[in-house]
Protein backbone atom coordinates (compact mmCIF):
# COMPACT_ATOMS: atom_id res chain seq x y z
CA UNK A 1 0.00 0.00 0.00
CA UNK A 2 1.39 3.24 -1.16
CA UNK A 3 0.80 6.81 0.78
CA UNK A 4 -1.50 7.87 -2.17
CA UNK A 5 -4.05 4.66 -1.38
CA UNK A 6 -4.24 5.88 2.22
CA UNK A 7 -3.81 9.90 1.67
CA UNK A 8 -4.96 12.34 -0.41
CA UNK A 9 -4.62 16.62 -0.03
CA UNK A 10 -6.95 19.44 -0.86
CA UNK A 11 -6.16 20.19 -4.30
CA UNK A 12 -7.69 16.33 -5.21
CA UNK A 13 -10.77 16.75 -2.83
CA UNK A 14 -11.31 20.69 -4.47
CA UNK A 15 -11.55 19.17 -7.61
CA UNK A 16 -12.89 15.63 -6.71
CA UNK A 17 -14.82 15.81 -3.78
CA UNK A 18 -18.12 16.29 -5.50
CA UNK A 19 -17.72 13.31 -8.70
CA UNK A 20 -19.94 10.27 -8.38
CA UNK A 21 -18.13 7.49 -6.21
CA UNK A 22 -16.53 10.03 -3.77
CA UNK A 23 -17.84 10.68 -0.49
CA UNK A 24 -16.17 13.18 1.69
CA UNK A 25 -16.87 12.76 5.63
CA UNK A 26 -16.20 15.26 8.70
CA UNK A 27 -15.30 13.50 11.63
CA UNK A 28 -15.19 15.41 14.83
CA UNK A 29 -16.29 15.33 18.60
CA UNK A 30 -17.74 18.64 18.79
CA UNK A 31 -20.06 18.95 15.47
CA UNK A 32 -20.31 22.62 15.37
CA UNK A 33 -17.41 23.10 13.61
CA UNK A 34 -19.67 21.03 10.32
CA UNK A 35 -22.19 23.29 10.76
CA UNK A 36 -20.55 26.47 10.51
CA UNK A 37 -19.02 25.44 7.76
CA UNK A 38 -17.58 22.34 6.40
CA UNK A 39 -15.68 21.26 2.87
CA UNK A 40 -18.60 21.46 -0.10
CA UNK A 41 -20.20 18.22 -0.45
CA UNK A 42 -19.12 16.99 2.81
CA UNK A 43 -21.34 14.69 5.53
CA UNK A 44 -20.78 14.72 8.94
CA UNK A 45 -20.04 11.69 11.69
CA UNK A 46 -19.79 12.68 15.56
CA UNK A 47 -17.38 10.67 16.62
CA UNK A 48 -19.50 9.89 19.57
CA UNK A 49 -23.08 9.72 19.24
CA UNK A 50 -22.58 8.22 15.58
CA UNK A 51 -19.84 5.76 16.96
CA UNK A 52 -20.11 4.83 20.10
CA UNK A 53 -22.17 2.71 21.86
CA UNK A 54 -24.63 4.62 24.30
CA UNK A 55 -24.99 2.42 27.17
CA UNK A 56 -22.02 0.05 26.93
CA UNK A 57 -18.34 1.38 26.91
CA UNK A 58 -17.90 -0.28 23.18
CA UNK A 59 -18.13 1.44 19.72
CA UNK A 60 -21.27 0.58 17.06
CA UNK A 61 -21.49 -3.20 16.47
CA UNK A 62 -21.49 -4.03 12.54
CA UNK A 63 -25.18 -3.63 12.17
CA UNK A 64 -25.21 0.11 13.39
CA UNK A 65 -22.23 0.41 11.69
CA UNK A 66 -24.22 -0.70 8.82
CA UNK A 67 -27.14 1.36 9.64
CA UNK A 68 -25.07 4.56 10.02
CA UNK A 69 -23.31 4.51 6.25
CA UNK A 70 -26.93 4.07 4.60
CA UNK A 71 -28.32 6.53 6.12
CA UNK A 72 -25.40 8.56 5.10
CA UNK A 73 -25.49 7.66 1.79
CA UNK A 74 -22.29 5.44 1.67
CA UNK A 75 -21.70 2.59 -0.69
CA UNK A 76 -19.55 -0.18 -0.03
CA UNK A 77 -17.70 0.62 -3.17
CA UNK A 78 -17.50 4.21 -2.75
CA UNK A 79 -14.13 6.36 -1.80
CA UNK A 80 -14.73 7.71 1.26
CA UNK A 81 -12.55 10.56 2.28
CA UNK A 82 -12.44 11.53 6.14
CA UNK A 83 -10.92 14.79 7.53
CA UNK A 84 -11.71 16.40 10.68
CA UNK A 85 -10.50 18.72 13.23
CA UNK A 86 -7.59 17.98 16.04
CA UNK A 87 -5.21 17.30 13.46
CA UNK A 88 -7.68 14.57 12.02
CA UNK A 89 -7.87 12.64 15.31
CA UNK A 90 -11.26 11.74 15.08
CA UNK A 91 -11.13 11.14 11.07
CA UNK A 92 -8.35 8.82 12.03
CA UNK A 93 -10.45 6.90 14.26
CA UNK A 94 -12.94 6.94 12.04
CA UNK A 95 -10.73 5.21 9.32
CA UNK A 96 -9.68 2.52 11.60
CA UNK A 97 -13.25 1.59 12.01
CA UNK A 98 -13.96 1.83 8.23
CA UNK A 99 -10.75 -0.85 8.29
CA UNK A 100 -12.08 -2.64 11.15
CA UNK A 101 -15.58 -3.12 9.39
CA UNK A 102 -13.56 -3.99 6.02
CA UNK A 103 -14.30 -1.04 4.13
CA UNK A 104 -12.27 -0.98 0.82
CA UNK A 105 -11.42 2.54 0.27
CA UNK A 106 -10.88 4.86 2.24
CA UNK A 107 -8.66 7.80 2.88
CA UNK A 108 -7.70 10.85 5.17
CA UNK A 109 -7.54 14.36 4.04
CA UNK A 110 -3.48 15.42 4.62
CA UNK A 111 -3.49 18.09 7.37
CA UNK A 112 -7.53 17.59 7.92
CA UNK A 113 -9.72 20.45 8.59
CA UNK A 114 -6.80 22.50 10.52
CA UNK A 115 -4.64 22.63 6.59
CA UNK A 116 -7.66 23.54 5.15
CA UNK A 117 -8.52 26.53 7.08
CA UNK A 118 -5.36 27.73 7.19
CA UNK A 119 -5.22 28.04 3.71
CA UNK A 120 -8.70 29.72 3.45
CA UNK A 121 -10.35 27.45 1.38
CA UNK A 122 -13.89 27.47 0.88
CA UNK A 123 -15.97 26.31 4.10
CA UNK A 124 -19.60 25.76 2.74
CA UNK A 125 -22.76 25.48 5.51
CA UNK A 126 -25.07 23.45 2.34
CA UNK A 127 -25.46 19.75 3.92
CA UNK A 128 -25.95 17.52 0.89
CA UNK A 129 -28.32 15.49 0.22
CA UNK A 130 -27.28 11.78 -0.05
CA UNK A 131 -30.00 8.94 -1.33
CA UNK A 132 -29.95 5.96 1.43
CA UNK A 133 -28.03 2.98 0.67
CA UNK A 134 -27.59 -0.79 2.04
CA UNK A 135 -23.91 -0.66 3.53
CA UNK A 136 -22.84 -4.35 4.36
CA UNK A 137 -20.01 -4.31 6.83
CA UNK A 138 -17.79 -7.38 7.15
CA UNK A 139 -16.93 -8.50 10.64
CA UNK A 140 -14.79 -6.77 13.43
CA UNK A 141 -10.95 -7.19 11.74
CA UNK A 142 -9.76 -7.82 15.51
CA UNK A 143 -6.31 -7.94 13.80
CA UNK A 144 -5.94 -3.72 14.07
CA UNK A 145 -7.61 -4.24 17.70
CA UNK A 146 -6.56 -4.95 20.69
CA UNK A 147 -8.21 -5.56 24.18
CA UNK A 148 -6.92 -5.08 27.71
CA UNK A 149 -5.53 -9.12 28.11
CA UNK A 150 -3.36 -8.82 25.14
CA UNK A 151 -1.74 -5.19 26.69
CA UNK A 152 -1.19 -7.03 29.81
CA UNK A 153 0.34 -10.05 27.78
CA UNK A 154 2.71 -7.65 25.59
CA UNK A 155 4.76 -5.66 28.35
CA UNK A 156 7.71 -6.30 27.89
CA UNK A 157 7.63 -8.14 25.26
CA UNK A 158 6.06 -6.43 21.97
CA UNK A 159 5.94 -2.67 21.48
CA UNK A 160 3.61 -0.61 23.39
CA UNK A 161 3.66 2.69 21.76
CA UNK A 162 2.23 5.26 23.99
CA UNK A 163 1.17 8.32 21.78
CA UNK A 164 -0.02 10.27 24.42
CA UNK A 165 1.77 14.42 25.69
CA UNK A 166 5.12 13.44 27.88
CA UNK A 167 3.17 15.00 31.14
CA UNK A 168 0.32 11.91 31.27
CA UNK A 169 2.96 9.64 29.75
CA UNK A 170 4.61 10.71 33.40
CA UNK A 171 1.78 10.53 35.09
CA UNK A 172 1.64 14.58 35.89
CA UNK A 173 -1.33 15.01 33.73
CA UNK A 174 -4.19 12.98 33.11
CA UNK A 175 -5.86 14.92 30.36
CA UNK A 176 -4.43 16.28 27.27
CA UNK A 177 -3.88 20.38 27.78
CA UNK A 178 -7.11 21.79 26.38
CA UNK A 179 -9.34 19.52 28.67
CA UNK A 180 -9.86 20.12 32.32
CA UNK A 181 -7.59 17.27 34.71
CA UNK A 182 -10.85 15.86 36.61
CA UNK A 183 -10.01 12.14 35.57
CA UNK A 184 -10.10 9.81 38.30
CA UNK A 185 -7.85 6.74 37.26
CA UNK A 186 -4.20 6.65 38.27
CA UNK A 187 -2.04 8.64 35.95
CA UNK A 188 1.13 7.11 34.24
CA UNK A 189 2.20 4.24 31.50
CA UNK A 190 2.20 1.15 30.83
CA UNK A 191 5.27 -0.44 32.16
CA UNK A 192 8.19 -0.79 28.89
CA UNK A 193 6.10 1.26 26.86
CA UNK A 194 7.68 4.01 24.72
CA UNK A 195 6.57 7.81 24.83
CA UNK A 196 6.39 8.83 21.57
CA UNK A 197 3.97 11.51 21.27
CA UNK A 198 1.31 11.67 17.94
CA UNK A 199 2.29 15.57 17.83
CA UNK A 200 5.95 13.99 16.82
CA UNK A 201 4.50 12.51 13.29
CA UNK A 202 2.43 15.33 12.15
CA UNK A 203 3.94 19.28 11.14
CA UNK A 204 2.04 21.94 12.47
CA UNK A 205 -0.21 22.12 9.68
CA UNK A 206 -1.34 18.98 10.68
CA UNK A 207 0.04 16.74 7.79
CA UNK A 208 1.97 13.44 8.37
CA UNK A 209 5.99 13.92 7.88
CA UNK A 210 7.45 12.25 5.23
CA UNK A 211 7.97 8.64 5.29
CA UNK A 212 11.49 8.54 6.29
CA UNK A 213 11.53 10.81 9.35
CA UNK A 214 8.48 8.76 10.18
CA UNK A 215 10.45 5.52 10.07
CA UNK A 216 13.14 7.38 11.97
CA UNK A 217 10.66 8.65 14.73
CA UNK A 218 9.56 5.50 15.74
CA UNK A 219 12.86 2.87 15.31
CA UNK A 220 15.96 4.96 15.28
CA UNK A 221 14.49 7.73 17.99
CA UNK A 222 11.99 5.52 20.12
CA UNK A 223 13.69 2.30 19.72
CA UNK A 224 10.40 0.50 18.33
CA UNK A 225 11.27 -2.96 17.22
CA UNK A 226 10.02 -3.38 13.86
CA UNK A 227 10.32 -6.77 13.58
CA UNK A 228 7.85 -7.42 16.97
CA UNK A 229 3.92 -6.60 17.24
CA UNK A 230 3.03 -3.67 18.51
CA UNK A 231 0.10 -1.98 19.90
CA UNK A 232 -0.30 2.09 19.96
CA UNK A 233 -2.50 3.44 22.77
CA UNK A 234 -3.56 7.00 24.35
CA UNK A 235 -6.35 7.84 26.68
CA UNK A 236 -9.35 6.77 24.27
CA UNK A 237 -8.36 5.57 21.25
CA UNK A 238 -8.11 8.54 18.72
CA UNK A 239 -4.86 9.73 19.11
CA UNK A 240 -3.56 6.21 18.92
CA UNK A 241 -5.37 5.94 15.84
CA UNK A 242 -3.67 8.64 14.72
CA UNK A 243 -0.36 6.75 15.08
CA UNK A 244 -1.88 3.21 14.24
CA UNK A 245 -2.09 4.75 10.50
CA UNK A 246 1.06 6.00 10.74
CA UNK A 247 2.50 2.81 11.62
CA UNK A 248 0.42 -0.08 9.84
CA UNK A 249 -1.01 2.16 6.44
CA UNK A 250 1.89 4.56 5.82
CA UNK A 251 4.64 2.51 7.26
CA UNK A 252 3.13 -0.87 6.41
CA UNK A 253 3.77 -2.34 9.57
CA UNK A 254 1.93 -5.56 9.35
CA UNK A 255 1.21 -6.30 13.20
CA UNK A 256 -0.10 -2.64 14.49
CA UNK A 257 -3.43 -2.91 16.87
CA UNK A 258 -5.03 0.11 18.35
CA UNK A 259 -6.56 -0.30 21.51
CA UNK A 260 -9.06 1.53 21.77
CA UNK A 261 -9.53 0.75 25.74
CA UNK A 262 -6.60 3.00 26.27
CA UNK A 263 -5.48 4.70 29.57
CA UNK A 264 -9.07 5.64 30.75
CA UNK A 265 -9.31 1.45 30.79
CA UNK A 266 -5.89 0.53 31.62
CA UNK A 267 -5.39 3.06 34.22
CA UNK A 268 -8.88 2.02 36.15
CA UNK A 269 -7.57 -1.53 35.71
CA UNK A 270 -7.15 -2.79 39.96
CA UNK A 271 -4.07 -5.10 39.76
CA UNK A 272 -2.26 -4.33 36.84
CA UNK A 273 1.84 -2.62 36.76
CA UNK A 274 1.80 1.22 36.26
CA UNK A 275 5.09 3.17 35.66
CA UNK A 276 4.98 6.80 36.66
CA UNK A 277 8.21 9.17 35.61
CA UNK A 278 9.40 9.89 32.20
CA UNK A 279 9.99 8.13 29.30
CA UNK A 280 13.69 7.01 29.37
CA UNK B 1 -16.97 18.91 25.79
CA UNK B 2 -18.09 15.39 27.87
CA UNK B 3 -15.90 14.48 30.42
CA UNK B 4 -14.64 10.83 28.63
CA UNK B 5 -14.18 12.80 24.94
CA UNK B 6 -10.78 13.74 24.32
CA UNK B 7 -10.77 16.44 21.62
CA UNK B 8 -10.39 20.31 21.72
CA UNK B 9 -13.07 22.66 21.26
CA UNK B 10 -13.17 25.86 19.80
CA UNK B 11 -11.67 28.15 22.43
CA UNK B 12 -11.22 25.44 24.62
CA UNK B 13 -13.34 23.67 26.98
CA UNK B 14 -14.96 26.17 29.80
CA UNK B 15 -13.25 27.03 33.06
CA UNK B 16 -15.82 25.99 36.33
CA UNK B 17 -19.32 27.23 36.61
CA UNK B 18 -17.66 29.47 39.44
CA UNK B 19 -15.14 30.84 37.13
CA UNK B 20 -12.26 29.95 39.02
CA UNK B 21 -9.38 27.81 38.66
CA UNK B 22 -10.05 25.62 41.36
CA UNK B 23 -6.91 23.59 40.56
CA UNK B 24 -6.17 23.82 37.70
CA UNK B 25 -3.64 25.75 35.84
CA UNK B 26 -5.79 27.47 33.48
CA UNK B 27 -4.09 29.37 30.50
CA UNK B 28 -6.19 31.66 28.16
CA UNK B 29 -6.36 34.81 26.67
CA UNK B 30 -7.50 35.85 23.13
CA UNK B 31 -6.16 36.56 19.42
CA UNK B 32 -6.63 39.48 18.32
CA UNK B 33 -5.61 41.83 14.89
CA UNK B 34 -5.77 45.51 14.93
CA UNK B 35 -8.04 45.42 18.41
CA UNK B 36 -10.74 42.17 16.49
CA UNK B 37 -11.19 39.35 17.33
CA UNK B 38 -9.42 36.44 14.91
CA UNK B 39 -12.16 33.87 14.72
CA UNK B 40 -10.52 31.15 12.63
CA UNK B 41 -6.66 29.98 13.33
CA UNK B 42 -4.85 27.88 16.28
CA UNK B 43 -3.39 28.00 19.59
CA UNK B 44 -0.69 25.66 20.34
CA UNK B 45 0.56 25.33 23.82
CA UNK B 46 4.21 24.10 23.80
CA UNK B 47 6.52 22.73 26.79
CA UNK B 48 9.86 24.73 28.23
CA UNK B 49 11.79 22.09 25.60
CA UNK B 50 9.94 23.61 22.60
CA UNK B 51 7.35 20.04 22.21
CA UNK B 52 3.94 20.30 21.51
CA UNK B 53 1.51 19.47 24.08
CA UNK B 54 -1.57 20.77 23.02
CA UNK B 55 -3.94 22.87 20.33
CA UNK B 56 -7.26 24.50 20.05
CA UNK B 57 -8.92 26.45 17.13
CA UNK B 58 -9.64 29.73 18.28
CA UNK B 59 -13.25 30.40 19.49
CA UNK B 60 -15.34 33.12 17.48
CA UNK B 61 -14.23 35.68 19.88
CA UNK B 62 -10.58 34.83 19.21
CA UNK B 63 -10.23 33.01 22.47
CA UNK B 64 -8.32 30.19 23.69
CA UNK B 65 -8.14 27.81 26.38
CA UNK B 66 -5.50 24.98 28.12
CA UNK B 67 -5.22 23.58 31.23
CA UNK B 68 -1.38 23.29 31.88
CA UNK B 69 0.53 22.23 34.23
CA UNK B 70 2.42 24.70 36.35
CA UNK B 71 5.32 26.10 34.90
CA UNK B 72 6.66 27.84 31.89
CA UNK B 73 4.91 27.18 28.20
CA UNK B 74 5.26 29.09 25.16
CA UNK B 75 1.79 29.66 23.04
CA UNK B 76 2.16 29.57 19.73
CA UNK B 77 -0.68 31.05 17.51
CA UNK B 78 -1.39 30.00 13.47
CA UNK B 79 -3.73 31.76 11.50
CA UNK B 80 -4.66 31.84 7.48
CA UNK B 81 -2.12 33.91 5.87
CA UNK B 82 0.99 32.43 7.06
CA UNK B 83 0.17 34.28 10.26
CA UNK B 84 2.52 33.24 13.49
CA UNK B 85 3.09 34.44 16.75
CA UNK B 86 4.55 32.95 20.23
CA UNK B 87 4.14 34.46 23.74
CA UNK B 88 5.92 32.89 26.91
CA UNK B 89 3.67 32.30 29.29
CA UNK B 90 4.09 30.68 33.00
CA UNK B 91 0.97 29.13 34.57
CA UNK B 92 -0.03 28.27 38.35
CA UNK B 93 -2.04 25.91 39.93
CA UNK B 94 -5.03 27.48 40.71
CA UNK B 95 -4.20 30.47 39.06
CA UNK B 96 -5.87 31.74 35.49
CA UNK B 97 -3.26 33.26 33.40
CA UNK B 98 -4.72 35.63 30.70
CA UNK B 99 -3.18 36.83 27.61
CA UNK B 100 -4.12 38.78 24.30
CA UNK B 101 -1.89 38.36 21.21
CA UNK B 102 -2.53 40.62 18.61
CA UNK B 103 -1.41 39.38 15.78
Amino acid sequence: MSRSDVLTDADWVEAHGGDPGVVLVEVDEDTSAYDKGHIRNAVKIDWKKDLQDPVRRDFVDRAGFEALLSERGISNDDTVVLYGGNNNWFAAYAYWYFRLYGHDSVKLLDGGRKKWELESRELVTEVPQRAKTEYHAREQDKAIRAFRDEVVAAIGHDNLVDVRSPDEFAGRLLAPAHLPQEQAQRGGHIPTAKNVPWSKAAEEDGTFKSDDALRALYGDEAGVDFSRDTIAYCRIGERSAHTWFVLHELLGQPNVKNYDGSWTEYGSLVGVPIEVGDGK
Amino acid sequence: MSADGCGAPAGGAPVSAAKDAGTQAVVQGRVTRNGSAVPVGYARLLNSGGEFVAEVPLGEDGGFRFFAAPGSWTLRVLAPGNVRAEREVSADTGKITELEVAV
